[in-house]
């Protein structure tokens, strides 16, 4: 995790979508494909200007969100690090492209700058409304690694942070912003080089006559050889055996379903994170992320000075969604807040791991307006 | 094609830890064009590391995994835009991509008009039996008019595409027509398919008698073969024949031949002079 010092690093002035590519570019990010949409074009327009300057850097502007999905899938399998984004209506278009993308184990990243919807919505306005479909967007039952960025600085952390659980864990990271934070435009460092780690995919030592593409392995996660790079084998979206060959043999089926879940699943430690502020004696605490993780942070502050023990859960990973750290909170608190631009789509998580024991209160917001740090004071002060 | 021949030279492509048979029907021309393809590689002496099969969804997309190369079987109508993901991402990759009508002219129709026009350099075999084989008859963007199919039981009412015409307007570098009943000529197209630069399209057509051929007064798969034989002429020929006379008749050949470096190319170049300090 890229934890930037205060002295000699470079400070930039940066928007929130100037700071992802500046995370993606620091993670390796050597590709982008796809297709203009407001609010997350800055993202696409700035890839255009940086990546053919740096060496084997390559741009491509597709035909639409589905072309753009579909070259980043290809350029990762040749072994690049790609990476697209885009807003709510080219987000809904990818959807069968993100299930490719988890049954062939192909590392990717998603920015998905949420804005009004459904439909074409509110364009220029920001949301929370794709969270439960960054989780169950594309068809059939998968896991998937869903992060969220709360400020310009986070911007830049949590693209490195998504592209390196794509890498480690084979699987594409949806990363979710909302307008405000990527039309924000604030100070931020860049970490330098021995301040994050930058993960890569694991290549195969073996000869590639004994290479098998989807064999079981400690961590659950294959090997994955580039395209190219002598190790030929196939690659399909069809259900397949550990060669990557179609299979319906339900010993073969339920295997490879197994450990799609099982090779994220024994690392939730890892994956899921979070930031806590103010807990330890918490009576009642807000969870939150995105753009409202800010307003709550302020609350919070403004609560304890007014002698309410508030305290915050952000949330950096949406999912899989970080039981743990909600139901530690729960032992104290009495009283759980969750805002949210949208009718409630985090606090159904909430819910299913309170299971009765403290009162999950909910403040949803859906006229295209941010959640304000009074507004959720108001709350805070009245339980 | 030196020292091995005809199936041995086949089975030096072939994956032996592939579980066999294949999906095809008998009667199905889709394995003579994956015949004609192993062909156009080992003549074109490339490395089998070298070559990447892109396929997408439908029997025609089944081809990919048989080979012994890098293959990619994708989504249905999407083949293009990984294949421009790879060519974009390793230019000296030779990039195929196998489609069907269906696959590339229907729901893939944009990303095929959009390869041609960018110019990728990618070689694309549509393999034509117009209609949509692999779930069971229904009717395809290139169904002539009047086809009996599953979703048009009362005859097809709508036009149908012409694949060459179709990239030629869009833009594409290289467009041919072959088909699998005139082997030596498809052969010799899809090697010229893969040393041109930038996109190139060949339209192979090809018989499906299970959903095509038995609802269309075919009585057998060799009767469809038949009327490839007669109906697949060479461009020149066609040209000669009266237009009242043609029929079913339709051209073959190379229709067009460009040398457009392709975008990779163009790309790579910029690139170098961005970062040659401008
Ligand atoms: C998004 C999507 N829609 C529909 C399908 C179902 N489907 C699979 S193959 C196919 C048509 C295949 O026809 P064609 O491309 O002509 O290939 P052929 O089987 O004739 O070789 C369809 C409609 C699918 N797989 N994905
Ligand atoms: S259904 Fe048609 S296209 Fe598919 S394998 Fe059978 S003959 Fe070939
Ligand atoms: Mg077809």
């Amino acid at each position: 995790m890229a934890r930037p010092k205060k002295k000699k690093n470079k400070e930039i002035f940066a928007l929130g979508n100037e700071a992802v590519v500046e995370g993606a570019l620091l993670a390796g990010c050597d590709f982008y494909a796809g297709y203009p949409i407001t609010p997350s074009s800055e993202i696409m327009e700035i890839m255009a200007q940086r990546l053919p300057r740096i060496p084997n850097g390559s741009f491509v502007q597709m035909e639409d969100e589905i072309g753009g999905l579909g070259a980043v899938i290809g350029a990762s399998l040749a072994g690049r690090k790609a990476l697209t984004a885009t807003s709510g209506p080219g987000f809904s278009l990818m959807q069968e492209h993100i299930g490719y993308g988890c049954i062939t184990e192909t590392p990717l990243v998603i920015v998905n700058v949420m804005r009004g919807g459904p439909s074409t919505g509110l364009p220029t306005s920001p949301a929370q409304g794709d969270v439960q479909q960054a989780r169950w967007g594309t068809h059939g039952d998968h896991s998937i690694i869903v992060l969220s960025a709360s400020n310009v600085q986070e911007c830049l952390e949590m693209t490195i942070e998504a592209f390196n659980l794509a890498e480690k864990y084979r699987t594409p990271v949806i990363l979710l912003i909302d307008e405000i934070t990527a039309h924000t435009r604030e100070k931020i460092t860049i970490p330098n080089e021995a301040e994050f780690e930058v993960f890569n995919r694991t290549l195969p030592t073996m000869p590639p006559e004994w290479y098998k593409p989807y064999e079981e392995t400690v961590r659950g996660v294959p090997p994955m050889p580039a395209i190219g790079s002598g190790y030929r084998f196939h690659v399909t979206g069809l259900t397949h055996d550990v060669n990557g060959f179609p299979t319906s043999r339900p010993d073969e089926v339920r295997e490879l379903n197994e450990r799609l879940f099982r090779k994220i699943d024994q690392f939730l430690h890892d994956v899921q994170i979070v930031e806590e502020i103010d807990t330890e004696d918490a009576e009642v605490a807000v969870i939150a992320y995105g753009t409202v993780a800010r307003s709550a942070e302020l609350a919070v502050k403004q609560a304890r000075d007014l002698g309410v023990k508030a305290g915050l859960l952000k949330l950096k990973t949406l999912f899989p969604y970080p039981r743990k750290a909600t139901e530690k909170l729960m032992y104290r608190a009495k009283t759980i807040i969750v805002p949210e631009m949208n009718m409630g789509q985090i606090s159904r998580e909430v819910k299913r791991v309170n299971n009765g024991q403290v009162s999950v209160r909910t403040i949803n917001k859906v006229d295209g307006q941010i959640i304000t740090p009074a507004e959720i004071l108001k709350v805070l002060t009245r339980v | 094609m030196a020292d091995i021949k005809g199936t041995q030279l086949i089975h030096e492509y072939l994956r032996h830890n592939k579980k066999f048979p294949h999906v095809f029907c008998s009667g199905c021309g889709h394995g003579i064009v994956l015949g004609s393809l192993i062909r156009s590689i080992h003549g074109l002496g490339l490395s089998k590391d070298d070559v990447c099969i892109v396929a997408g969804i439908g029997c025609s997309g089944r081809l990919a995994a048989y080979v012994d190369f890098n293959t990619v079987h994708t989504c249905h109508g999407r083949a293009l835009t990984f294949a421009t993901g790879i060519k974009m991402a390793k230019p000296g990759m030779h990039v195929i991509v196998v489609m069907g009508d269906g696959d590339s002219m229907a729901i893939g129709g944009n990303h095929l008009i959009h390869a041609a026009r960018r110019n990728i350099g990618v070689t694309a075999l549509i393999l034509n039996n117009n209609i949509y084989g692999m779930t069971g008859g229904q009717c395809s963007p290139t169904t002539p008019a009047g086809a009996n199919t599953q979703t048009t039981p009362m005859g097809q009412m709508e036009q149908s595409f012409d694949c060459v015409e179709l990239c030629t307007a869009a833009g594409a570098n290289f467009v041919a027509r072959g088909s699998v009943f005139h082997v030596k000529r498809l052969d010799s197209m899809i090697m010229e398919g893969i040393k041109n630069p930038g996109f190139g399209v060949v339209e192979i057509m090809t018989p499906c008698f299970t959903q095509y051929g038995r609802k269309n007064g075919f009585k057998s798969p060799v009767e469809m073969f038949h009327a490839l034989k007669k109906n697949v002429v060479k461009r020149e020929r066609f040209d000669e024949i009266p237009e009242a006379d043609r029929g079913e008749k339709v051209p073959s050949g190379i229709f067009v031949q460009k040398d457009t470096p392709g975008l990779e190319e163009k790309f790579y170049e910029m690139a170098a002079r961005c970062q040659g300090g401008k």
